[in-house]
C-alpha cells in the first residue's frame, strides 16, 4: 500500500530518468508514442505495429482497472439512490437511504467514534514511532537499518487477523500480560471490548508502516543541515525539533495520514478487540451487508467514507505541501 | 561521551520494544501453535503437533487452503502482466490523460477494503461473479496490481532508454526488444512481483469475505474461526500462513536487494 501511491506519483521522476542519456537523444524519441519516430523506412506497417504494440500493453491495465474497480465503483454511489423493496434490490432514485443513513444516531454515533479513534490511533503511532524511526535512520549501521527495515515491510504482508488473534490471546483475563501482572499485584487490566483494544489493535496495523514512512523521510534529512546545526550549538531536542521534523516533515505527514486511513478503513481491530462496542463505520457496513442485506444504506456508509478520506487526504497534502514550502 | 552512549542505549532499547510489540504477536502464533495446552498461556504446556494434525483432518480449511492457493496463483500472475505493462506503459510513452490513467492503476490500495469488498460485491452480483474463485481473484488483481507495477518501474528506472532505441536502430521489432531486450531486464523484478502480489492475495481476507460465499479462502475460514471460541487450531493455521507469506516476501526481498546491489555497482 505504501508503494502504490509512489508508483502512481513515479511519472514525473520516470520521465526525467535521471543521469541517462543526452538531451538530444532524449527530445529525439522520447515524448513521440514510439515507432512514428524511431525506425525509418516502410513507414505504414512500421506505426501499424507500433500502435498495435502500445495498445496490447497499455489496454489491458485501464481496462481492468476501469471494469472491476472504477466501475464498482460507480456502481456504489449509484446503489446509494436505489431502494429495496419485498427484499429485493430494485433501482430507484430516492434519497431515502441517504436521509435515513443522515438522520441516523447510529451512524453519526460511530461517524464522530470511528473519525476521532482513528485521528487519535494516528497521533499515537506517529509519536510512538519517531524515536524509532530517529534510531532507524541516524544511530545504526546502513546494513542494519536495511535489515530492520525489511523487518518491517514483513508485518505488512502477513496474515493480520491471525496477528489480531494472537493480541486478543495476549491481553485475555488469563493471558500472558494478566498472568505475568498478578504476581506483581497489578491488574487485571481490561483492554479487550473497549476502545483500548481497538487502539491497541490499530497500532498492530499501522505502527510498522509508520516506523517505515518515518524513517525513510528521516533518513532523507540531509546530514550537512543537521551537522550544520549542531556546529552552531542547536541542542539535540532544539535539532530535532527546529531541523529535523521541518525538514521531514511531509513524510512524517503522509505516515500519519497513512496510519489514519488504514485505521479509518479497518474492520478487524474493533470487531476483535474492540468488540463491537461501539461500532465503527465499517463494522456498519459489514453488518449491513452481511447480515441486514441493506446495501444501498451500506452504500451510503461506505460512500462518505470514501468522501471522508478524501477530504483527509487533500487537507494533508495540503498541509504537507502548502505555507513554508519555500522554506523546506 | 558516555551520555551520548546512553542516549543512543536508551535509543535502541526503545526500538527493540517497538519492535516486540510488532512481533510479538507473529512469535506468540508460532510458539503457541506447537503447545499442547488448549489456551495458550505462560507455563508452557510441552510440545505437540496435536493443532497441525488437527487442521490437516478439517476438511473446511483444506479446501480453504486449495481455495487460497487457486486465487493467489491466478491473482499473481495476471496481477505482474498487468502491473508490468502499466509500468512499461509509463516507462516508454507519453500521452494526453497520462497521470489518469497512472492514477487508476496505482489507486485501488488507498480505498479501504471494506470498500472494494462491498462495491465487488453489489457489482459482481450483477455480473454473475459473486460467490465464485474468479470473483475472488478479479478483486484481489485490481488491489495487488499496484504493487507488482511499482516494482517493476523501479527497475524500469534503471535502464537507459537508449538500449531500447538502439535496439530499434539495429531492425528488431518493437515485439522483439520487449521480449529480447525489456523483459529479460526486469526479470528479476518480475518475479519478485509474482512472490509479492501472490503474498497479497495470499492473506486478503476483506475482499475475499464479501465477495466469497461458500468459497471460502483460508484467511476469511480465519475470520470465521475467530468469531468462534479460542482455538489452538488458529495458531497453527497462522504458522502455516506466516510461512508462506513470509518466504514469498523473503524471496522477493532477495531478488530485489540482489537488483539494487548490482545497479548501486553500476552507477558507483
Amino acid at each position: 500500500m505504501t508503494r502504490a501511491p509512489a508508483g502512481g506519483r513515479a511519472p514525473p521522476a520516470g520521465l526525467a530518468l535521471p543521469g541517462t542519456s543526452p538531451e538530444g537523444f532524449m527530445s529525439e524519441t522520447a515524448p513521440a508514442p514510439a515507432s512514428s519516430t524511431a525506425p525509418p523506412a516502410t513507414v505504414p506497417s512500421r506505426r501499424a505495429t507500433g500502435a498495435r504494440f502500445a495498445l496490447f500493453w497499455g489496454a489491458p491495465p485501464a481496462l481492468w482497472q476501469a471494469a472491476f474497480f472504477l466501475v464498482p465503483l460507480g456502481f456504489l454511489v449509484a446503489m446509494t439512490f436505489w431502494s429495496v423493496k419485498n427484499f429485493r434490490l430494485t433501482p430507484d432514485s430516492t434519497l431515502a437511504n441517504w436521509v435515513f443513513i443522515l438522520n441516523a444516531s447510529f451512524f453519526r454515533n460511530a461517524y464522530v467514534y470511528t473519525f476521532w479513534l482513528s485521528v487519535f490511533t494516528a497521533l499515537i503511532a506517529s509519536v510512538a514511532a519517531f524515536p524509532a524511526a530517529y534510531t532507524l535512520a541516524y544511530k545504526v549501521s546502513p546494513a542494519a537499518r536495511r535489515f530492520m527495515i525489511f523487518m518491517l515491510v514483513v508485518p505488512f504482508f502477513t496474515s493480520y487477523p491471525v496477528r489480531i488473534y494472537s493480541t486478543q490471546i495476549f491481553f485475555s483475563p488469563q493471558g500472558i500480560i494478566n498472568s505475568a501482572l498478578a504476581p506483581l499485584g497489578l491488574g487485571p487490566l481490561h483492554v479487550l471490548n473497549t476502545p483500548t483494544g481497538t487502539v491497541v489493535g490499530y497500532l498492530v496495523l499501522t505502527l510498522p508502516l509508520v516506523v517505515l514512512l518515518q524513517t525513510f523521510a528521516l533518513a532523507n534529512v540531509p546530514r550537512t543541515l543537521i551537522e550544520a546545526a549542531h556546529n552552531l550549538g542547536c541542542g539535540r531536542f532544539r535539532t530535532i525539533a527546529t531541523v529535523i521534523i521541518p525538514s521531514a516533515r511531509i513524510g512524517l505527514i503522509v505516515a500519519g495520514t497513512f496510519a489514519f486511513v488504514l485505521a479509518f478503513g479497518d474492520y478487524v481491530a474493533p470487531t476483535y478487540l474492540g468488540g463491537s462496542k461501539p461500532p465503527t463505520l465499517s463494522i456498519l457496513i459489514a453488518d449491513q451487508v452481511k447480515s441486514g442485506n441493506n446495501w444501498p444504506r451500506a452504500s451510503v456508509v461506505a460512500v462518505m467514507m470514501i468522501v471522508t478520506l478524501m477530504v483527509v487526504m487533500l487537507v494533508m497534502i495540503g498541509l504537507a505541501y502548502g505555507r513554508r514550502k519555500g522554506r523546506a | 561521551m558516555s551520555m551520548a552512549a546512553l542516549r543512543r542505549l536508551l535509543l535502541l532499547a526503545y526500538t527493540a520494544l517497538v519492535f516486540a510489540f510488532i512481533f510479538a504477536p507473529i512469535v506468540s502464533t508460532i510458539v503457541f501453535s506447537f503447545n499442547a495446552d488448549r489456551f495458550p498461556s505462560l507455563p508452557w504446556g510441552g510440545f505437540s503437533l496435536q493443532w497441525y494434525e488437527a487442521i490437516f483432518a478439517d476438511a473446511t480449511i483444506q479446501r480453504g487452503l486449495t481455495n487460497s492457493l487457486v486465487v493467489a496463483g491466478a491473482t499473481c500472475i495476471i496481477a505482474t502482466f498487468l502491473g508490468f505493462s502499466a509500468a512499461y506503459v509509463d516507462y516508454r510513452y507519453r500521452f494526453l490523460g497520462k497521470s489518469v490513467y497512472l492514477a487508476l492503476a496505482a489507486l485501488p490500495p488507498t480505498v479501504p477494503v471494506v470498500i472494494l469488498g462491498v462495491a465487488l460485491l453489489t457489482f459482481e452480483g450483477r455480473v454473475g461473479l459473486s460467490g465464485t474463485l474468479q470473483g475472488i481473484i478479479v478483486g484481489h488483481v485490481v488491489l495487488s496490481t499496484p504493487f507488482a507495477m511499482a516494482l517493476v518501474r523501479m527497475r524500469l528506472a534503471d535502464l537507459d532508454p537508449d538500449i531500447e532505441r538502439a535496439a530499434w536502430n539495429l531492425g528488431a521489432s518493437p515485439w522483439a526488444t520487449m521480449f529480447g531486450v525489456i523483459v529479460p531486464f526486469c526479470l528479476p523484478a518480475i518475479l519478485a512481483a509474482l512472490f509479492l502480489t501472490a503474498a497479497v492475495s495470499f492473506d486478503e481476507f476483506m475482499i475475499a469475505w464479501f465477495v466469497s460465499g461458500v468459497n471460502e479462502t483460508l484467511p476469511v475460514r480465519v475470520l470465521a474461526m475467530l468469531q468462534g471460541q479460542v482455538s489452538p487450531r488458529i495458531n497453527a493455521i497462522g504458522a502455516i500462513v506466516f510461512g508462506v507469506s513470509i518466504t514469498l516476501i523473503v524471496l522477493a526481498q532477495l531478488l530485489l536487494g540482489r537488483l539494487s546491489g548490482r545497479a548501486a555497482r553500476r552507477k558507483g
